[in-house]
């Protein structure tokens, strides 16, 4: 009973799609002020009335999961936030998840950024999820935030070989050598694994370039749909995992929900996303064949003239 | 001289950092780390040159009233407006004069602009710049509500830098990012058409991979779309992904010899 206003408005969008080709069929031409109506009530109409579908994890997104599920407690998992707010509604539900998966596996938590914005991303996860998840876990002792840092790829290249080089303190300013979580740690090589979470420059290919490929650390990411294809040749030999895009951060939620009951009930914003998502992609295919009818009907008249 | 003098330089760190990399002495990777830091130190330096520039900019939009001047009031007053909300904290309950502080601030800037922006009434806007600073210097010694903090943790906290990144930011360019579904299913609509083979090859394959996206379908297909769409990305696409990663390598190669060599030089403009 609760699906029944999904589908009054799935059927509605429906009937009208088959007016339109009905009306194509006739050579009629589709207004683009109608395309812009039917786009906007198949993204407002799921978000308005969630339907959350489980998603089976593709290997890719399988594998980043199993990568930080598999590394023993209390491994060191180093997070880079490089993203900003026009990626932040594909890019943080990736950076929530993974961070809920990294402290619920009772890792180390150490959170950079190479972009001025990806801080006050770090802030979004750091309050929706370490300290609402976890309250109980000890900044400095069980995660750390490193903060800002400029210099793109130059700050890859010194962390590379001296962490400390570049992050004399935290983001509170507190230095170096008085954080616990800190101890032992003289250079990327020494992190388990590094998560890079983006899609742009200084980005992912960066971190394989500048770290992964010259220490050898396993590099899993969470990456903006546009970009994703460009860094599938990466995987599986430069790359743990890779999450692309909504699907991807859907794909990993819903594993982990599966696999970690206790949290069942978080929020799951990407699995909510797939739903305007999904909708708005059955209505481009849809216009895609209306305007390849009108194509082909064209090309008939021009043949029989 | 002028033109020698880069070119040389040009030469001996690019050969520099060229052969460093297979010299992993210790030596080497001191001097190569010393040079990163350069690197960083005039990164920093740009993004000064960066704000200058965009100040320049617009000062020249109002100046001569180009197509929307009236725009770049608000890019500049949301620059500052900005820094201000990441410099301030407020330290209790109260506000205070926190908000004419910031107005002034802004009005303070703003009369600035206007003064470099004007052709005549300069000393009218350099006085009302005054009059704004001197404001906004009172208001921040004598008023206790907030205070000036320069750590970033401090100003990550801040109440007012929160809440428009948070409320107006993030947004503001989900809203801009997210208009493009209109314009792609227009578009799709209009050039997504099989009017050759390669074509009707492009517009099966992008089906294929939407279906591959949908969770409404996969009881209908099965696996087969998404053993198709992984097939699309882990051969076709990927083989076209290396082999253009490949040539930009190559491309970058070549590109860095003829710099180096002089053979370039379009960077020194």
């Amino acid at each position: 009973m609760g699906n029944i206003g999904p589908i009054i408005v799935l059927a509605l969008i429906a009937a009208g799609l088959v007016w339109l080709l009905l009306r194509a069929l006739k050579g009629q031409e589709v207004d683009r002020r109608v395309i812009f109506a039917f786009i906007l009530v198949s993204v407002a109409a799921p978000l308005l009335m969630p339907v959350t579908f489980k998603a089976k994890p593709t290997p890719i997104v399988r594998a980043l999961f199993d990568a930080i599920d598999e590394l023993p407690e209390g491994s060191r998992v180093l997070l880079s936030f490089d993203f900003d707010p026009p990626m932040s509604p594909e890019v943080q539900p990736m950076a929530d998840v993974i961070t809920r998966h990294v402290l619920a596996k009772k890792h180390q938590a150490i959170c950079m950024t190479l972009w001025a914005t990806g801080q006050a991303q770090f802030n979004i996860t750091m309050n929706d999820v370490i300290k609402t998840d976890f309250p109980n876990l000890v900044e400095g002792v069980d995660w750390v935030n490193m903060g800002y840092k400029a210099g793109n790829e130059g700050v890859l290249n010194v962390i590379r070989t001296d962490f400390k080089k570049m992050f004399p303190t935290d983001a509170n300013s507190i230095p170096f050598d008085s954080i616990p979580i800190l101890r032992g740690v003289r250079s990327c090589g020494d992190f388990d694994l590094i998560i890079s979470l983006g899609g742009g420059r200084p980005g992912l290919k960066e971190w394989v370039l500048f770290v992964g490929d010259p220490t050898g650390v396993p590099i899993g990411a969470g990456v903006a749909a546009v970009v994703a294809p460009q860094l599938y040749p990466y995987y599986p030999r430069q790359l743990v995992g890779l999450l692309g895009g909504v699907k991807g951060a859907s794909e990993y939620e819903s594993h982990f929900r599966d696999n970690y009951e206790q949290y069942r009930d978080m929020p799951t914003p990407a699995m909510v996303m797939m739903g305007p998502q999904t909708v708005a992609h059955i209505v481009i295919m849809a216009f895609i064949v209306i305007g390849n009818v009108l194509f082909f009907l064209a090309r008939r008249k021009e043949g029989q003239s | 001289m002028k033109q020698q003098f880069p070119r040389l330089l040009v030469l001996v760190f690019g050969a520099f950092l060229l052969f460093q990399f297979f010299m992993p002495h210790e030596k080497s990777e001191w001097l190569y780390e010393y040079l990163l830091d350069w690197i960083i130190i005039i990164g920093i330096f740009a993004l000064a040159i960066g704000i200058w520039s965009l100040i320049r900019v617009h000062v020249d939009k109002i100046k001569n009233k180009k197509i929307g001047w009236q725009y770049s009031y608000v890019t500049l007053a949301g620059l500052v407006g900005f820094i201000v909300f990441g410099f301030t904290i407020r330290n209790g309950a109260e506000w205070g004069w926190y908000f004419p502080f910031v107005l002034s601030v802004v009005g303070m800037f703003l009369m600035i602009i206007q003064a470099m922006a004007s052709r005549a009434k300069v000393a009218m806007f350099a006085g009302l710049a005054g009059v704004f600073a001197l404001t906004a210097l009172l208001i921040g010694i004598f008023d206790k509500a907030f205070s000036f903090h320069f750590a970033t943790s401090e100003g990550l906290q801040a109440y007012m830098f929160v809440h428009s990144f948070d409320f107006i930011l993030i947004p503001i360019f989900a809203t801009m990012f997210s208009l493009l579904a209109f314009f792609i299913a227009s578009a799709a609509y209009r050039a997504f058409r099989a009017r050759s083979i390669m074509a009707t090859l492009l517009l099966l394959s992008a089906i294929i991979v939407m279906l591959r996206f949908n969770p409404y379908l996969e009881p209908v297909f099965g696996s087969y779309i998404s053993q198709t769409s992984s097939w699309l990305m882990n051969v076709p696409n990927l083989a076209a992904q290396r082999a253009i990663v490949m040539g930009v390598g190559l491309g970058i190669v070549a590109t860095g010899l003829k710099v180096i060599l002089g053979i370039e030089r379009k960077y020194m403009g």
